[in-house]
């Protein structure tokens, strides 16, 4: 995966990668590991630049499944910091690169979340359930903006 | 011929958590079992 060429460019772009290997570094995965109780491989974490988790991936996923989902935690590090224009940027650019993926869905609902806490307009919660009436209606996502149905 | 660009890993999180709060950047931190 991380030999495709799409997967290294993103990555070199938006992140500064690191690789603790569990018995080439076991003294490494163990301190870090037990901090970030990591206890399966792969464990992917997203950090923001101060150290704090975003998002975690565990398991292998196919390319795009994984470029979604480093996506989605860009996302999410923005939401988390209050940047919703800046989430809605990323969730939207899963939405368009990776539709089909998992993290299509959740993107679908966190923009819609980010909208509404940038504006404060609950219209934009309504919409987005509306939203998933015509797309990822059988997904979980689904169901948890069903309840913004205006 | 296509060049092939790889990741260039880092494996000192600590020394790279400094990079990374200097530059605001994010981190990838990847705990792996494969081969080096």
């Amino acid at each position: 995966m991380y030999v495709d060429p799409d997967v290294v460019e993103f990555i070199s772009t938006n992140f500064l990668p690191v690789r603790v290997h569990v018995r080439e570094q076991a003294e490494e995965f163990k301190r870090l590991g037990s901090r970030f109780e990591a206890q399966w491989t792969p464990t992917i974490l997203l950090t923001d630049p101060e150290g704090t988790e975003k998002h975690r991936l565990e398991g292998f996923l196919p390319k795009e499944d994984f470029l979604g989902q480093l996506t989605l935690g860009l996302g999410h590090s923005a939401f988390a910091h209050g940047d919703f224009a800046g989430a809605r940027r990323w969730y939207d650019d899963v939405l368009e690169r990776y539709p089909g993926t998992d993290a299509a869905p959740e993107a679908q609902y966190w923009t819609g979340v980010s909208e509404y806490k940038e504006t404060g307009d609950a219209a934009a919660l309504a919409a987005t359930a509306g939203r998933f009436t015509d797309r990822y209606s059988d997904t979980s996502w689904a169901k948890k903006s069903a309840v913004w149905k205006s | 011929m296509q060049q092939t660009r790889e990741l260039q890993w880092e494996h000192d999180f600590d020394s790279t958590l400094e990079r990374a709060r200097r530059e605001g950047r994010h981190v990838l931190l990847d705990f792996s079992a494969a081969p080096m």
